[in-house]
Order: C-alpha cells, then sequence, then structure tokens
C-alpha cells in the first residue's frame, strides 16, 4: 500500500506502509545508528517523533523482546529504506513489521531515507504528514498550514511510567541484596529507558522510580542515597513545573545524576537557557570531550535541545564535556554540590558504552555523601 | 600534540606483492607518506617493490629500492641518520623488521625509536603466548590450544581440549599439513604428517571454531588513550575460510546492537591493554548461538581489512595513524571527507559494502580450490549499494571473471544429491552453488547446515534467484524492471530472462526514467554537508553526483579506467600509471575522474581524482557515469587489459578516446594487419598464423615445424599461453583454452630461442622517447613478467642495438602511437624478432621510471594533453643509461597455494616483483635475490633433475655450484650425465621407489635449493609437480629455468659482503 511523507516544506517522498495504514503528523527525526533498531524504536524519549533511520536494512536480527528499552514503543512512526523480508539472529523471537502492527505504529519502507534527511539537514527539524494519500491544490495547501503547526504536547506525560516502581538490585550485582542495597536511587522518571535502570541495578543499586507528576518533597521524604533524573521528550524550557521540581531536588544535598532531559532541566533550574538544535543529534557516534582530562569518548544521543553553555553562572556549574563536532555543550559538574550532568547517554542502548563509567563516578557522588 | 621532536622519519614498505600481501601497503604507505610531509616531517622510504606509488620520489624524501633486510636498513639508518622509524605501514613485514632491530639493540644505540607502536605492543600482539597472557589478564577470551611436540602428547592435549580440534603444523607454508580432526583416529593421522612436515617439529592444537561468525573490528586510537572504532565487517563465510577470501560486508548485518557493543567494547578494551598508537584490526568469532565469543586476532598495525574499512568509510585511516604517530590526539585531526568534526568520530554508513575476493584459479588449474585458514586470493574487488544484493551483484561482475550475476556458474545439471555435496565444499563458487540449491527449493535452514552461512544471508540470495524467476516468467512492467534494477541486476542479465535485447532494456528503462543515480560516501550518512566526492550508483533515489551546469568553468574533463582487481598478469603496476595519470592531467588543468573497484589501491583514495567513482568497469556501469559526467574525453591507455577491453564501448557512447586509436591497438593484436605493418617497415618476427580451428592449427604447426607458441589473442599475461611439442599436446591446450578467448582467433608462432629483451617507449606523433631497454635473464618460452629483467641489457650486439632501436621507432610510427608503446623482441645474433606489441603501459613502466628517473606515465600523459616531446623538455631516442644496473626479480606466491605447479611456462605465474639496483651488474643480482627472499648458502646441500635438453647446459652451472661448496644431489637421469662431465654428486632416488627417496631428502630440512627443469609439453614430469609442491612448502628454494640457477650462481660467487645503498630520489 503507498504511503506518503509530505514535509511541512513542500517536499513529498514515496514509499509503502509497514504495519498499520494511518495518516497522522508528526514531528520528523533522523537517527543515524547502524544497529540497535529495537531499542530507538522504544526509547521514550522519541514520543510523538516519527524517526528516519539512515542505515538502509532495519529488521535484519528480527526483534529480541529483552531488548527494549521500555515496555512499549511510544514514537510515532518508523521511517525506513528497507525493512527485511527475512530476519535472523538466535534471540529474534519474532520480526520488526508484526512488532509495529502489534503495537499500532505506522512505518513506510521503500523511502529514499537519505533524501529526506538531507531535507532535514538543510532545513532543520520539520513536522511531515504520513498519509496513504497524495494531496494537491487547496487540499494540500491547508494541511501544509497544519503540519506546520503541530506541536508535541504532554510528550513527558505520555513518556513517563505512571506508577511507582521498586527495582531491587539484579542479580549480577554481586554482593548487594534486596534486603542490602548499596545504594538507595530515586530515580525521576520523565520516559527513562530501561537500561538506566539496569546500569543501576547491576552496580548494587536499588532503584525507586518515581512518576513524572512526583513532587520533590516526595522524593526527598525517603532520603535517597542519590537521585537520577532521567531522559525524556520534548522542550525542556515548557516543562516549568518539572524545573521547578528539580530545583527544590538541586537545593537538598542529594548527589545527583542528571541525563539529557534531566540535564536540560537541572541547568534550567539553575538559571541557565536552553535553545534546539537545527537537527538534532541522534545516532551512536557522536564525540563528546571530557575538557577536564581531554578524552574524547564516542557516545549515544538523542536530543534535540540543547543547554546554552555560555547562559549558565560559572558560580554554578563548570563544563565537563562539549561535542567535538559542533562545540554544543554535553554535560556539567555542579560546583559545591555533588551533581553531575551529561547531555548524552551513558547507559547506551543503542550505542556504545563508553561512558559506562560515569555510573560509576555516580556511585562515587553517592559513597562520599555516606562518608559525609 | 604534535611531538616537535620527530623530524626525520623512516618508512618501512610491505616489499614485493605476494598473497597475503598486497597493493593495501602501497595504499597505506603513501598516504601515511603524505600526511608526514605535510607535516614538514623529512621521509626516507624504504620498499624492495619498485611498481609501488610510495617508491616516487613525488611521495618520499629519499627513495631506496632495497631488500627488505636488517642489514639494509641498519646501513640505511647510519646513512640517512632518521631520528623515528613508522613501523606500522609496512605490513607485516615492515612490522617484523622494526621489531628485530628495535630487539637487537640498534635502533637505542642509533637514537632511533619507533613511533605509533611500541615493540612491546607489537609483542604482546605477535607472540602467541604473550597473547594469550595479555589476553587472560583482561579477561578476553581466546580459543584454548597448545602446542605439541609428539603423537601422543597432541592425542591428549586434544582430549583434554575437545574435539573437533585445528591442527597447525609451526614453519609450514600455506597450512600444508594442518586440518581439522573430529576424532582420535583422525588426529593421530593429521599429527603424524604435520610433525613429519614442521621444521621445528610442532603443531598447534586449538579448539575448533569453525562455523561461528566471523567479525572484524577496525579501530584507531591515540597516545592520550582516546580510541574509536571506524567499521565492523561480517564475514559470508563462516570462521575457518580467512577473512581475505571470504565474502565481507561492512558493517555487520546480522549482529544485534548487544552483539555489536560487546565486541566494540572488547576491541577497544584490547587497544587499550596493548596500548596501540594507530590503527588496529581485531578479529573474532561470535558464537551464532549465544554471546560467547574468541579473540581470534589482532594486527597492531593498518592491515588490508583496514585499507577496506578506509575505502568503505571514507575514514582515511592511514593518514590519521600517521599523525597519530607523530603526537597529534584524534580530537586535533581533521576529518579531511567532510571538512565538519574531527577524526575522534565514528563513521556512520548508510549503505552496504560488499567484498569479495579475486582468486587466481583461472592461472592455477591443478590448485586446490578449496578455501581455507591460507589465505589464496591475490586481490578483492569492493561494491558499496544501498542494499546487500546490489552489492553482491555489482562485485560479482566487477571481478573481471566474465560473471554476470549468480546464474554465471551453471549448477543445473547436477542431481540433489551431487548438489548437497558441493555445498559442503568450501571454495570460492559456493554461493553460486547456493543459489542453484534455493532454486530447486531446498530449505534455507538445510542450506545453512550444510554451509553455515547464515539464514539473512541465504534469504538475500533468495531474493535475487526469485527475482530471476521473476524475470523469466512474468511480463517486464516499470515496476519490476525498478525492483530487478535495485536489486544489482545488469540489463544484460535482465534481457537473456526476459528474451529481450540490452538495447530493448536500456531503452524501456530510458522511457520510464529508471535510471542510475549517484550517492555520496560521507562517512557520515548524511548528518552534515560533505566534501569529497566519492560517489557509488544506486536505482530510485535522489542524484547527488550531478552538477546541472555547475561545471568548473573552462576545465575539461577526462575520465580515467582503473584496472580493477589485482591478479596474476595485472598487478599493482597498473595503478601506478593510472595514478599519475590522474596527476599529470591534473597538473595540465584537466578535472579528472577515476572509476575503479580495487579497495587496495592508491587510485581509489579521496584525494587522488577530482571525482571517484566507485563502480564495476563494466559497460553498463560506465555509461551511467559518462551520461552524468559527459567527459571531454577518455584515456585507457594505462588501466591495463580491463581498460584497453573497455574501449569500443567508451567509442560507442560517444566518448573520444585520447591516445593511440582503438582501431590502431586492433592492428597491433590483428595478426594480418600486423604482418603487413611489419613487412612494410622490414621488420622480422617468429614466423606465425592466425587460425581459427584445430585443423587449422595442426596444419599451421606442421608447416611451421614445432615447437610452437600457441595462445589466444587478446590476452595479458600469457594466460592460456603454451609451447607445444606435437600435435597430441596442440589438441589438448587447444581444447584447454579459456571459453571467453575464443570468440578471438588463435595465435601460433614458430617458437624461436634467443636473447629476450623488452622496451616501453613514449611516442608523440613524430618523436620518440626510449627511456631503455631491458633484457629477460631466462630465454624465450618463460613469461616476460616472471622473467628476471635486466636494465640496461648486457651483451647486446651493436647491430641488434641500433635494429631494436629503429623498430621501435617504426612500429610506433606505423600504429600512429600517442603515448605508450611496449614491444618484446627476441635477438639471436645481430638479428631482431619481434614478438609482441602493446601499444599502451606495460608493468615495466613503473620500474623503468624508477631506474632512469623518466616519469614515463607523465611524458605519455602530458602528450595525450597535446605536449610533444620536445615541448616537454626530452630529446628524441635512447636515453642516456645511468651507469646503475637495475634487476627485476619475479616474486612467486606458490607455498601458498596448494597444488599449483611452479614449473614456469608462457603463462604468468607470478604475484609481485622486487629490485635491486647497483652499479655493479652482480651486486644488483644479489640484491634482487635477497629482495626476493633468497639467502643463500643455508646448508650448502642441493638437488640437480632436469630434462634431457638441459644436461649439457647444466654442467658448467653444476660444476659452479660445486665450486661453491655445494653438496649435489641428482635423480638418475641428472646423476648419470653430472658424473659424465666430471662433477661429483650423489645419486637419490626418485619418488615412486622406496624410501629413501627424494622426498625423504626434501622433507630433511636441509636443503638449499632444486633446480628441476620440467620437459616442455602437458604430459612432462607429473612426478616432478609433487617434489615441487613438498620443496615449496617447506621453504625450500625451487628454480624451473636453467637460467635463472645459473643467474643464481653468478649471484652467490661474486660474494659480496656489503650492500651499498642507492638513493633514486637523487637521480
Amino acid at each position: 500500500m503507498d504511503a506518503y511523507l509530505l514535509l511541512e516544506n513542500g517536499a513529498e517522498f514515496h514509499g509503502c506502509f509497514i504495519g498499520p495504514e494511518k495518516e497522522l503528523i508528526s514531528e520528523i527525526v533522523f537517527n543515524t545508528s547502524m544497529s540497535g533498531y529495537l531499542e530507538l524504536v522504544t526509547d521514550p524519549s522519541y514520543t510523538g517523533q516519527a524517526v528516519v533511520l539512515s542505515y538502509p536494512l532495519i529488521g535484519n536480527y528480527g526483534v529480541c523482546r529483552e531488548d527494549m528499552e521500555s515496555e512499549r514503543p511510544l514514537l510515532s512512526a518508523l521511517l525506513v529504506r528497507e525493512l527485511a523480508e527475512l530476519e535472523s539472529n538466535w534471540r529474534s523471537e519474532g520480526n520488526l513489521r508484526d512488532f509495529l502492527i502489534r503495537y499500532d505504529i505506522p512505518g513506510i519502507s521503500g523511502l529514499d531515507t537519505r533524501a529526506v534527511i538531507k531535507q532535514l539537514r538543510e532545513h532543520g527539524t520539520m513536522n511531515g504528514l504520513i498519509s496513504g494519500r497524495h494531496y494537491e491544490g487547496e487540499e494540500r495547501e491547508a494541511l501544509l498550514r497544519r503540519i506546520r503547526d503541530y506541536r508535541v504536547r504532554d510528550a513527558v506525560r505520555r513518556a513517563g511510567r505512571k506508577e511507582i516502581s521498586e527495582y531491587p538490585p539484579s542479580g549480577d550485582g554481586g554482593m548487594w541484596t534486596a534486603e542490602r542495597p548499596r545504594f538507595r536511587v530515586a530515580l525521576f522518571d520523565f520516559g527513562a529507558k530501561q537500561n538506566m535502570i539496569r546500569s543501576l541495578q547491576k552496580r548494587g543499586c536499588h532503584v525507586t522510580l518515581y512518576p513524572p507528576a512526583t513532587r520533590a518533597e516526595s522524593i526527598l521524604r525517603f532520603a535517597p542515597d542519590g537521585i537520577l533524573l532521567s531522559n525524556g521528550p520534548g522542550d525542556p524550557a515548557e516543562e516549568r513545573e518539572l524545573i521547578g521540581e528539580v530545583r527544590r531536588l538541586y537545593e537538598s544535598e542529594i548527589p545527583i545524576f542528571a541525563i539529557c532531559l534531566g540535564h536540560q532541566l537541572m541547568a534550567l533550574a539553575v538559571g541557565a537557557k536552553t535553545y534546539r538544535l537545527k537537527y538534532g543529534h541522534r545516532g551512536g557516534n557522536q564525540p563528546v570531550k571530557d575538557i577536564e582530562s581531554g578524552r574524547v569518548y564516542i557516545s549515544s544521543q538523542n536530543h534535540g535541545y540543547a543547554v546554552d553553555a555560555k547562559s549558565m553562572n560559572p558560580e554554578i556549574a563548570a563544563e565537563l564535556f562539549r561535542n567535538v563536532n559542533d562545540g554544543s555543550n554535553e554535560g556539567f559538574r555542579y560546583l559545591r554540590k555533588r551533581i553531575l550532568s551529561v547531555q548524552f547517554h551513558p547507559e547506551a542502548c543503542p550505542g556504545p558504552g563508553d561512558s559506562a563509567f560515569l555510573f560509576d563516578r555516580f556511585m562515587d557522588m553517592m559513597e562520599a555523601g555516606h562518608e559525609r | 600534540m604534535r611531538d616537535k621532536s620527530i623530524r626525520k622519519v623512516l618508512v618501512i614498505g610491505s616489499g614485493p606483492i605476494v598473497i597475503g600481501q598486497a597493493a593495501e601497503f602501497d595504499y597505506a604507505g603513501t598516504q601515511a607518506c603524505r600526511s608526514l610531509r605535510e607535516e614538514g616531517v623529512e621521509v626516507v622510504l624504504l620498499n624492495s617493490n619498485p611498481a609501488t606509488i610510495m617508491t616516487d620520489r613525488e611521495i618520499a624524501d629519499h627513495v631506496y629500492i632495497e631488500p627488505l633486510c636488517t642489514e639494509v636498513v641498519e646501513k640505511l639508518i647510519e646513512r640517512e641518520r632518521p631520528d623515528s622509524i613508522l613501523p606500522t605501514l609496512g605490513g607485516q613485514a615492515g612490522l617484523n623488521l622494526a621489531v628485530a632491530l628495535s630487539e637487537s639493540g640498534f635502533l637505542e644505540s642509533h637514537s632511533v625509536r619507533l613511533i605509533g607502536t611500541t615493540e612491546l605492543t607489537i609483542r604482546k600482539a605477535e607472540d602467541r603466548l604473550l597473547f594469550k597472557e595479555t589476553m587472560e589478564r583482561i579477561g578476553e577470551p581466546v580459543a584454548p590450544s597448545r602446542i605439541v611436540r609428539s603423537v601422543s602428547e597432541g592425542l591428549l592435549a586434544a582430549e583434554e581440549i575437545g574435539y573437533p580440534v585445528v591442527l597447525r603444523p609451526a614453519y609450514t607454508l600455506g597450512g600444508s599439513g594442518g586440518g581439522i580432526a573430529q576424532e582420535r583416529e583422525q588426529c593421530r593421522e593429521i599429527l603424524e604428517n604435520g610433525l613429519r612436515l614442521s621444521r621445528v617439529h610442532e603443531v598447534l592444537v586449538e579448539q575448533s571454531i569453525a562455523g561461528w561468525k566471523e567479525i572484524e573490528y577496525e579501530l584507531m586510537r591515540d597516545s592520550a588513550g582516546n580510541a574509536v572504532s571506524i567499521c565492523n565487517m561480517e564475514n559470508l563465510d563462516p570462521v575457518g575460510v580467512h577473512t581475505g577470501d571470504s565474502i565481507v560486508c561492512a558493517p555487520s548485518q546480522t549482529l544485534s546492537d548487544r552483539e555489536y557493543q560487546l565486541l566494540r567494547s572488547s576491541a577497544l578494551r584490547i587497544v587499550t591493554e596493548l596500548g596501540i598508537t594507530g590503527g588496529c584490526n581485531v578479529q573474532f568469532a561470535l558464537d551464532p548461538e549465544s554471546f560467547r565469543y574468541f579473540v581470534i586476532e589482532v594486527n597492531p598495525r593498518v592491515s588490508r581489512s583496514s585499507a577496506l574499512a578506509s575505502k568503505a568509510t571514507g575514514y582515511p585511516i592511514a593518514r590519521v595513524s600517521a599523525k597519530l604517530a607523530l603526537g597529534y590526539t584524534l580530537d586535533e585531526i581533521r576529518n579531511e571527507v567532510t571538512g565538519v568534526g574531527y577524526a575522534s568520530f565514528e563513521p556512520a554508513l548508510d549503505y552496504c559494502v560488499v567484498k569479495m575476493p579475486r582468486l587466481p584459479f583461472d592461472k592455477f588449474r591443478t590448485a586446490e580450490h578449496l578455501l581455507g585458514t591460507q589465505m589464496k586470493a591475490t586481490g578483492e574487488v569492493m561494491a558499496i549499494a544501498q542494499c546487500f544484493e546490489a552489492g553482491l551483484m555489482k562485485a560479482i561482475r566487477s571481478l573481471e571473471q566474465h560473471l554476470s550475476g549468480l546464474r554465471s556458474h551453471d549448477y543445473s545439471a547436477l542431481d540433489e544429491y551431487e548438489l548437497g555435496e558441493l555445498l559442503l565444499r568450501v571454495d570460492e563458487r559456493r554461493i553460486f552453488v547456493c543459489a542453484e540449491a534455493i532454486r530447486r527449493g531446498m530449505k534455507l535452514e538445510r542450506i545453512h547446515e550444510l554451509t553455515g552461512i547464515d539464514l539473512w544471508f541465504l534469504g538475500k540470495l533468495r531474493r535475487l534467484t526469485e527475482m530471476e524467476g521473476r524475470l523469466l516468467g512474468e511480463e517486464l512492467s516499470g515496476e519490476l524492471l525498478l525492483e530487478a534494477k535495485r536489486l544489482g541486476f545488469p540489463d544484460s542479465v535482465i534481457a537473456e530472462l526476459c528474451g529481450k535485447s540490452e538495447g530493448e532494456i536500456l531503452e524501456m528503462r530510458r522511457k520510464l526514467g529508471i535510471l542510475a543515480s549517484f550517492q555520496m560516501v560521507d562517512t557520515c550518512a548524511a548528518e552534515f554537508s560533505a566534501k569529497t566526492p566519492y560517489y557509488y550508483s544506486v536505482y530510485g533515489s535522489q542524484d547527488e553526483a550531478g552538477r546541472e551546469g555547475r561545471e568548473q568553468a573552462g576545465k575539461k574533463k577526462v575520465l580515467i579506467l582503473g584496472s580493477g582487481p589485482i591478479r596474476i598478469g595485472q598487478g599493482i603496476e597498473f595503478d601506478y600509471c593510472s595514478v599519475h595519470c590522474s596527476f599529470a592531467f591534473s597538473g595540465e588543468g584537466w578535472e579528472t575522474i577515476i572509476v575503479n573497484n580495487n579497495p587496495e589501491t592508491v587510485s581509489t583514495d579521496f584525494d587522488i581524482s577530482d571525482r571517484l567513482y566507485f563502480e564495476p568497469l563494466c559497460p553498463e556501469d560506465l555509461r551511467n557515469i559518462v551520461e552524468l559526467e559527459k567527459p571531454d574525453a577518455a584515456v585507457v591507455q594505462f588501466g591495463g587489459q580491463t581498460a584497453i577491453s573497455l574501449t569500443g564501448a567508451l567509442r560507442e557512447m560517444g566518448v573520444s578516446i585520447l591516445g593511440t586509436s582503438p582501431e590502431d591497438v586492433d592492428r597491433a593484436e590483428d595478426r594480418e594487419l600486423f604482418d603487413e605493418i611489419l613487412e612494410k617497415n622490414g621488420i622480422r618476427r617468429p614466423e606465425g598464423r592466425s587460425v581459427r580451428t584445430m585443423e587449422e592449427a595442426k596444419h599451421a604447426a606442421s608447416e611451421l615445424g614445432y615447437p610452437v607458441l600457441v595462445r589466444p589473442s587478446y590476452v595479458l599475461g600469457g594466460q592460456g599461453m603454451r609451447i607445444a611439442i606435437s600435435d597430441s599436446d596442440l589438441e589438448e591446450y587447444i581444447l584447454a583454452i579459456d571459453e571467453s578467448a575464443k570468440e578471438h582467433p588463435i595465435l601460433i608462432d614458430k617458437y624461436v630461442r634467443g636473447k629476450e629483451l623488452e622496451v616501453d617507449a613514449v611516442y608523440d606523433g613524430s618523436e620518440i622517447l626510449i627511456p631503455g631497454i631491458m633484457e629477460h635473464i631466462e630465454r624465450s618460452g618463460i613469461h616476460s613478467g616472471d622473467s628476471i629483467s635486466v636494465y640496461p641489457p648486457r651483451g647486446l650486439r651493436p647491430l641488434a642495438r641500433k635494429r631494436l632501436l629503429e623498430a621501435t621507432e617504426k612500429l610506433a610510427r606505423a600504429l600512429c602511437v600517442r603515448g605508450l608503446i611496449n614491444i618484446q623482441f627476441i635477438a639471436r645474433e645481430d638479428e631482431i624478432y619481434v614478438i609482441e606489441v602493446n601499444p599502451r603501459s606495460s608493468r615495466t613502466v613503473p620500474y623503468l621510471s624508477k631506474v632512469t628517473g623518466i616519469p614515463i606515465v607523465s611524458i605519455a600523459a602530458r602528450i595525450l594533453c597535446g605536449h610533444s616531446l620536445h615541448e616537454q623538455g626530452y630529446r628524441p631516442g635512447l636515453f642516456p643509461e645511468t651507469g646503475y644496473y637495475a634487476v627485476k626479480m619475479p616474486v612467486f606466491s606458490f607455498e601458498k597455494l596448494r597444488g599449483a605447479d611452479i614449473a614456469l611456462g608462457p603463462e604468468m605465474k607470478s604475484t609481485g616483483e622486487c629490485l635491486g639496483i647497483a652499479k655493479d651488474f652482480h651486486e644488483a643480482l644479489y640484491k634482487a635475490f635477497r629482495g626476493a627472499g633468497v639467502q643463500l648458502p643455508k646448508h650448502k646441500n642441493m638437488v640437480i633433475t632436469v630434462r634431457d635438453e638441459d644436461k649439457e647446459e647444466i654442467l658448467p652451472i653444476a660444476g659452479r655450484f660445486a665450486a661453491l661448496g655445494y653438496r649435489i644431489f641428482a635423480t638418475r637421469g641428472s646423476w648419470k650425465a653430472l658424473r659424465k662431465g666430471g662433477i661429483d654428486c650423489h645419486m637419490v632416488r626418485k619418488l615412486e621407489q622406496e624410501s629413501p627417496n627424494i622426498l625423504d631428502l626434501v622433507l630433511g630440512h636441509e636443503l638449499d635449493l632444486i633446480i628441476d627443469t620440467p620437459g616442455d609439453g602437458a604430459g612432462a614430469s607429473r612426478d616432478g609437480f609433487e617434489i615441487r609442491r613438498n620443496a615449496v612448502e617447506t621453504g625450500v628454494y625451487v628454480l624451473t629455468a636453467i637460467d635463472t640457477a645459473r643467474a643464481l650462481a653468478e649471484a652467490l660467487e661474486s660474494r659480496i659482503e656489503e650492500l651499498s645503498l642507492v638513493d633514486i630520489a637523487s637521480f
């Protein structure tokens, strides 16, 4: 069945529907990872976005459910060049087509993905319409206005989990058990990827996950050893309430590790500014430089907004990481606080785990908290 | 930060091209040298291979084409006083030399340091035990193994490790004596044989992981500890086939992100632990049923895989490696491809790369075709496409083996059982067999069980066979046609399957707008706008290469065809010529466009041409480029036979060909037309006939009288050329001539014995420049590419020389040559005979350019641009000799090809060459032998077994070896002759006789050399074959031509004590 992608600038691309044949408007973003499509599809940060994959052969190794980064996909559509007819991997439990159908996520294959990505690169992130119809004339003009006006709403609330949940240390957490965890970590969930939880569990932490609607007091009341502010979708500056809650967490003495949206909210909470990147950083090959050590790490990234490092009060935080490609901010070390924040994804999945040591640094921060 | 104390660096190349060490090191070395000089470093280059670009004076400040041995490097260091050595760009050969000098303390005492990678790092990666320990320390698994010295020890080890086990005898070549044992008895058998073959009587017993997925990672690490993975690659063939012989794709296709990152992280831990600075390659075996993996191998240097990874991603690994060696860190080196960002990133691909090996079985029909852990390919092709299917189809046709798709090898006559048997055979045709099995409806799971090939790849083959079926059975709709093109089907195959003509398909495509478009290799999957115009073709996507009139104003465009995969007969020399052609045209203000598909070469580097198309060198693929680029002209005379054979196709597309016209090229090939020219100019040639049938052939031979030389016309490298001594010989040869060659006539010549000579010349239409004359040591009958070649000739009579020069000029004029011409002559006393004329570049051009200092290709290219020799400042005629002798020695890879007959003849067999250069002829000869790896005497034992015709001639040669202190063994006939001639020697029994016989002598590991001249004709010396094979596999030097033996005796007699060094950049 024919499918069309109409971008807000009027560029149109043709392909075939995979999965449900739906018409919808969405923000269109692209990702350059060459593997990890399932992690990507189930990453809650894509809530309300349709993702174009630059790698042309998708679905090769099927669906391995244990690789899912959340319970269900939240992206609005998946746009690919070619979907595998035959998948092959020892862990595969099915194919990507059936997976998308099961969760009612539309997709397009046979799309000239490189051409779409070049449009996004030149014009910046755009909205688009996914449809089984090709529109013309007046109808098309009216549609284009609607497409341009579209905004993702309530993304964080949709991406985060609905209830408080508990995750004890995992089997590979060594000497630490559910009764005697190494640390108790509060995870403020704005759409957290599963591997953040796993990364803490396997380091012996007991994780208590708080939904996005949680008030800071509720978290502080339980006096966790540390707080993790998760990734999540949307424009951080619009999340005024959340920024307020994060400010209260900032004012506590509890060690905080903030990732992606969490990093942006923390920066906003102390008065810094965020801005929209032209077309975002999404992929598994983004180099970030540790300004203090000079070391460069390849990181997994998925963000459309960034913190303007110049807007950060130097009395409050020092820039810790910077993107080697475009010099944008990738992390802060907060002064006189045990707070560390990064724009990229040390939990990887998909992508390289080169910066997973940051979770160990978080452990050290909590250790130091205990010693005090 | 740049280490300013590094001012003068010695770069060691990899020596002659052999199987397993090919053009990729010229590519890496050239890129590295340019990268170093950009930084103001003075570069001293050492490489024994004269056909390389790296040994050009434009590439390095000081160029030494000398044997790669420690004494040469030591002398060179004393003379040039470099402060550093960059050891990681010259393959294993360069690395080993650097380590040897470091270990001996020589480097330290001369204040020279290894840059890039330390000796300890190299040892940790290369020393089997140290490597194992290192891996164990960081928890990286290696397959359990043990070295054993007896059968009982071996059986015990196998029990402990668990069957199946792989057995590898130490110090045997070509994997001989090794194998996989499934159980005890088989293990005993292999052990017994393997221990005997091993010089040190050692066999490695290792757990077999055959059938696992083979995955490679290419990494870069800098001295600050930053490390990135440039590319990963997945082999279609599971572990068990050398990666150089496997079909490989990039990036990996069947790994989930967890598996991808598991191995990536492991690879990064390994390079970090080893302390690599520069490029590194890590190979893994991954269990297809779990997360278990083993580290197979680590190469702490650039390698064939890194050349492939560079071309597959656009990331210039060698260039960056060189900068890292100077102390820069990855985040300080600009990404030259995109012009955005730095070298500290990982390329993202938005296409699929497929590499296929080019195997030499067309040249070695007797060689075993089975693929195993010993690499056999001489070269490779790479294809870039949007899907695996199209990549595979492009790669298949790039091989230039007359293959157009999966139906090109026909297995339709086989029954199910035979097909099943063939699927178990691991050879270069396995995917074609798989395709046939799929066509017959064999379940993919079953094929997977038999072959171990992942279902994903088999599914891709199925898609291709399904498309064949649809094209056969359905009406050709536009949709079907587009789908077929997307899957990489060439028009010729579509036409054949649909029962239409190629022209009809093209017309239909034009009408429907199903045309190729080109996309850019940009290292970043379109995330950034890239600058480098490096393209591949696709169907059904937007074009990125078209310029819609935005041409570079006033610049003419020239299309330069490359030479495709490296194979015997068409080696790196032609890449050398293509690259220099591009440089010369650039210099003349032209825009250069290169088309090639060989990832190992310099010509496919991103900054050699203005635009690079990585495409098959086939008419249809070329047409796509021509229609887009509309070049003003094309050049074909530098790309070897590949380019020449595309001349007609280019003309049909309306592209004008610069240089000698195609008609004149034809005149040189066509027997009758050529005879006319010769007659008109009073030039003689061995009498001959051009025939088309067996009857004509026999008739011609009887008229000329045996022996005769038989060969198909239109070949390079003497493919299919034979000496026939009887009608039955003739019959056998003509039947065996390659199918593809049959459309052209067969040439039968009287075989004239004499001194073989060769010239390369440049002609501008009125004047000729002859840079030099070369003489072949071996008499005619042995292919010129396999002969030792000497510049300048010795003992050429003045009258013969005069006639030769005149004939060269007359031929160039008569053939209306513009640019290069290569002519081979036979001189017999004062008379000269022409045996072959090639109005194009030859394999001697690079070597002759270097020893004479004349940039032959540049001069020829400038002639094509319209500048006469006079304008270029060259005087016509023979260029004055330089006062140096240069001896070009062929180098063979026989030990890698089990079953290949090593006897030399009219068909070329060498894979590469090295050069010896000195003021004194004997020293040059000695150096050439040394460069080819011949270091004698050792044990001073030798065997002589020669054919009857040579028994007279061998006497003085045997006498010279005896005088050198050699103990001579001979088989009965030769023994008799030698004794009669007064030479002291021992008789040794023939192979078929009881032990101890000649084989025991060979396997005694105390033999220096064998002189074995097999008789002419196909039936000759079948048991000599066995002996030669065993000798080669145990490292004994075997000579099969009497002239080579004489030259060796001469070289050894000269007892060169100290080698002189010649900086050819100072000529």
